[in-house]
């Protein structure tokens, strides 16, 4: 493997030092001249028909500068999914329309001098609802006579894909591979089940927030928490008609993001009062609107059968998805899709079956959540795993290193799907699977501790131990487009201007990384601008495992580029014929003469002395193939009999992202994406009463963990060499959250006998899981 | 409203409405590093230290401020001279996005200021209030731990 100066090194995070003095980076942290703050009336009923709305109070309240509801604002049909063009997420909102869709739907908002203004305003608005028949069981959403939740004649898809809304049916595909019947018939052991996983808010520590102003040529700009800065300039220009040049996005530091802010939630409210008002306008979520009015994981039901021979072979997979949608359907059928493009790749498996639809329903909207489908689909893929190798009598461990793929392997779903629709054939370039599984079984310590456990302790407290395995396909695949421009400055230095958006992750710091690389100079000689549409080349955002991969290649393309126009000057400076040189710390060299000049004065000679011109490069990578990382996970839970409780002890990951180009960045990505897959496995849940209200919408009474809650992380990075990607280097951010909702199931199981179909594992459910299993007489342990 | 209070060492005159909270006249001050993620005090982003003690903002009123001394995250170290819990957090890459980071240090701070040598136990119950959604608390964790072998170093 090659020797690296800068990747691989785990340098400080480019902001951190910023971020930890607590500078004013973040979308909120300015104030405006004359800014108008900004506050939503919410539908309190999950259907209605809105048969009018009186704003006249609130008008005339002082200090309110604009009301907005569907009787002022122009009525275009768009997606708040910040997805490339054409989107492939159904054109089913409007900024505000004389229906709600479920609770906590928009219906009016005001900008007015204070909050304080325009809550009041909001209690003057007078809205008269004629109520509708709400539907919330996705499994009743497509039933004949169930209410029609889009009934509005002009929602559709851009993209030729089935849509049947007057079924509330969002999304609809299928996919054959092989013979799934022949498989079943093949099978020495048939295994099926019904699976459920359910809501997740993202919990970015940030709300969503959005500060719109004008620059000095009277040009809208939004400021804004986007992981899309390029989608929300195109999709805001569409909803309030203007052309996309008359709008700035900028991103500043973003608190987080996990999905939530892939979404156009709340810019085209605060951009088009800006618009009308002609003042700058504020416009922050509150916690409970993040829980009521933002968007969630989608919770699907999952129907699997599979069946396996007894030598380890698993001759068929069958998996039914049906996703709730809720109220609208941004990335319901890319999340779907993944349910299978992203997630069934990893088996060996010659006979699938894959038939998966989306519904409307009138609760929250889903939306883009890390993981993507991949998370729902591994939870019951990875717990039907465990129930494989137990039919057949053969240890996980040995069970998943035989059936998952492996290096210069290829699956047919590669070809057959991809998230958007059709896939692209490829093989897999790298996988260190195998390793990973080797060495986190070794430093979990499973063997011993599966026969440590198999003498549980007296008393009501159980252990026991899970594990599984887990993919996620980096990008979407001749789709997403990344770009990066950069110029050399007089001292040496370089200015990288990226489209790449950085929302904590460190993007910014591993693009730096990538581009100090290749040029051989430290990275603090790179000044990194990051998503700003007027300044940064395009970038398709932060979404789908890509910016490392695929804005890393752009980053390393641009800064090739830059490095032949440095040679061509140092040639000339030099005497010497370009082939002979070489670049080495910010300098180029003669391989023959030892002859040396310096950067800095390359640059001089470029930009003051002789054929002058700006050293400067603009470089784009279209995602062609998407790279596979893959983590291998076990656990160790307790679980006490009397009160249903589980706790995780401890959790060891090994993880394939290919080269880490920072390494204690990319175990951060671990660390977190576990944590929040085992704080959704155990704790975190949505309640809704009967009319379709969330009842917990705060963190009081949404439990995410915090710190005393961890059990014992360990993250091993098992490193491969992706050919395709810059120096080797994959994906991170999303394929962990995939590992602990089965990991832990099946820990449960090891522990107690019962098997955990349904999320999340909650003491109650576990506990009745439990008792049903003790009514049953059921006893079988490993 | 009118009162007197110290913030990061300084005398100040606050002027606010009576119902206004601690969170939002500090930020109207301009001291941005305290958040504001949740106005309930759950997730302990507009943590500050009053007294010695980190308090939520949010469930403060500016009036309870009154003749306080308040340190916000803007006065425990600068660019030149990090407090040693910001050098750590650095260092160890407890920062992702960074909305939690001032409030957890702060929370640290006044753990360590108090309890120069904590266990992981008592680092872990510092800063209990304070969420993050990005790391996973396990840098976090192991910054606290640096800067309190650090401090403590510096002290003996």
């Amino acid at each position: 493997m090659r020797k690296f100066k800068v990747v691989g090194k785990s340098v400080p995070k480019v902001d951190a030092f910023s971020l930890a003095l607590g500078k004013p980076l973040f979308a909120d942290d300015i104030e405006l001249r004359g800014m108008l703050h900004t506050k939503i009336l919410w539908s309190p009923h999950a259907h209605a028909r809105i048969k009018n709305i009186d704003t006249g109070k609130a008008e005339a309240l002082p200090g309110v500068h604009a009301v907005f509801c569907y009787k002022n604002v122009p009525r275009v049909i768009h997606t708040s999914a910040g997805q490339g063009w054409p989107e492939p997420s159904p054109y089913d909102v409007v900024m505000f329309d004389n229906k709600v869709r479920h609770v906590g739907d928009r219906v009016a908002a005001v900008a007015a001098e204070t909050e304080e203004i325009a809550e009041k305003a909001l209690r003057l608005i007078k809205v008269e609802y004629e109520p509708l028949p709400t539907v919330f069981d996705p499994e009743r959403a497509m039933d004949e006579g169930a209410p029609v939740i889009h009934d509005e004649p002009d929602c559709k898809y851009l993209i030729p894909v089935f849509y049947d809304p007057k079924h509330n049916h969002c999304a609809h595909i299928d996919l054959d591979v092989g013979d799934f019947e022949q498989g079943i018939k093949e099978a020495d052991f048939v295994i099926e089940h019904k699976f459920k996983t359910h809501h997740e808010q993202h919990c970015s520590l940030e709300p969503h927030t959005c500060v719109c102003y004008f620059d000095h040529a009277g040009r809208l700009v939004i400021r804004t928490s986007t992981q899309v800065p390029f989608h929300v300039r195109r999709i805001i220009a569409q909803c309030l008609q203007v052309p996309e040049r008359m709008i700035r996005v900028i991103k500043p530091r973003i608190g987080g993001g996990f999905g939530g802010k892939q979404e156009v939630l709340i810019d085209d409210v605060c951009a088009m009062l800006a618009m009308r008002t002609k003042r700058p306008v504020r416009l922050v979520y509150t916690r409970e609107e993040e829980f009521t009015s933002a968007r969630v994981r989608h919770p699907m039901v999952m129907w699997v059968k599979t069946g396996v021979k007894k030598d380890g072979t698993i001759t068929a997979i069958q998996l039914r998805v049906l996703s709730n949608a809720g109220a609208y359907g941004p990335h319901a059928m890319t999340v779907m899709n993944n349910t299978c493009a992203k997630a069934l790749p990893l088996f060996h498996c010659k006979n699938i079956k894959w038939i998966a639809d989306a519904v409307y329903t009138n609760l929250i909207p889903g939306g883009a959540y890390r993981g993507y489908g991949v998370t729902q689909a591994a939870f019951p893929m990875g717990v039907m795993m465990d129930e494989m190798s137990e039919a057949i009598g053969m240890d996980p461990v040995d069970f998943w290193k035989m059936n998952t793929i492996k290096k210069g392997e290829t699956s047919p779903i590669f070809k057959a799907l991809s998230e958007t629709g059709k896939g692209v054939e490829m093989i897999v370039e790298s996988c260190s699977l195998p390793e990973c599984i080797a060495k986190s079984a070794e430093i979990f310590g499973w063997r011993e501790k599966l026969e440590q456990y198999k003498n549980q302790p007296e008393g009501p407290v159980k252990y026991g131990v899970g594990m599984s395995c887990m993919v996620q396909g980096g990008t979407v695949p001749m789709i997403d487009m990344a770009s990066a421009f950069a110029k050399m400055n007089d001292d040496g230095s370089f200015n990288l201007l990226i489209g790449a958006t950085d929302l904590g992750t460190g993007a910014d710091t591993v693009l730096t990384q990538i581009f100090a690389e290749t040029l051989d100079i430290p990275v603090e000689d790179v000044i990194v601008y990051p998503s700003d549409t007027d300044i940064t080349p395009f970038d398709k955002g932060a979404y789908a495992s890509s910016t490392t991969y695929l804005s890393g290649m752009a980053v390393l393309k641009t800064a090739e580029k830059i490095k032949e126009q440095i040679l061509n000057v140092a040639a000339d400076m030099l005497g010497e014929p370009k082939e002979d040189l070489r670049i080495e710390n910010k300098a180029v060299i003669s391989n023959k003469s030892g002859k040396r000049v310096e950067f800095s004065q390359i640059v001089k000679r470029a930009l003051y002395s002789k054929d002058q011109f700006q050293i400067a490069a603009i470089a784009s990578e279209l995602s062609r193939l998407p790279p596979q990382s893959f983590a291998a996970h076990f656990t160790e839970v307790m679980v006490d009999t009397e009160t249903g409780q589980v706790k995780v002890l401890s959790y060891v990951a090994a993880v394939d992202c290919g080269t880490a180009v920072n390494p204690k960045l990319a175990e951060g990505q671990v660390e977190g994406a576990i944590l929040n897959g085992i704080s959704y496995a155990l704790t975190e849940e949505f309640f809704f009463d009967d009319k379709g209200r969330v009842l917990n919408p705060s963190f009081g009474d949404y439990k995410i963990f915090s710190a005393p809650d961890i059990p014992k992380i360990t993250t091993i990075l098992v490193p491969s060499y992706e050919p395709t990607g810059p120096y080797g280097a994959k994906t991170v951010g999303e394929v962990n959250i995939n590992g602990p909702l089965p990991a832990i199931s099946n820990a449960i199981y090891n522990a107690v006998g019962t098997r955990l179909y349904n999320t999340p594992f909650t003491p109650e459910r576990v506990l009745r899981a439990i008792k049903e299993k003790e009514k049953k007489g059921q006893t079988r342990r490993r | 409203m009118e009162i007197t209070c110290k913030i990061n060492n300084v005398e100040k005159r606050l002027v606010f409405e009576p119902h206004e909270r601690l969170l939002d006249v500090l930020r109207r001050e301009g001291y941005y590093g305290v958040k504001d993620g949740c106005s309930t005090g759950d997730c302990g982003t507009c943590t500050v230290i009053v007294n010695g003690r980190a308090v939520k903002s949010c469930l403060m009123f500016a009036a309870q401020a009154k003749d306080e001394e308040i340190t916000t995250i803007e006065g425990i170290g600068t660019d030149g001279n990090p407090h040693p819990l910001q050098q750590a957090f650095v260092e160890t890459g407890a920062i992702q996005c960074g909305f939690c980071t001032p409030g957890m240090i702060l929370s640290a701070k006044a753990l360590l200021d108090k309890n120069p040598n904590p266990t992981e136990d008592e680092i872990k119950r510092a800063i209990e209030g304070n969420l993050c959604r990005c790391t996973g608390y396990v840098k976090i964790i192991e910054a606290v731990k640096l800067a309190s072998m650090r401090m403590g170093g510096r002290r003996k």
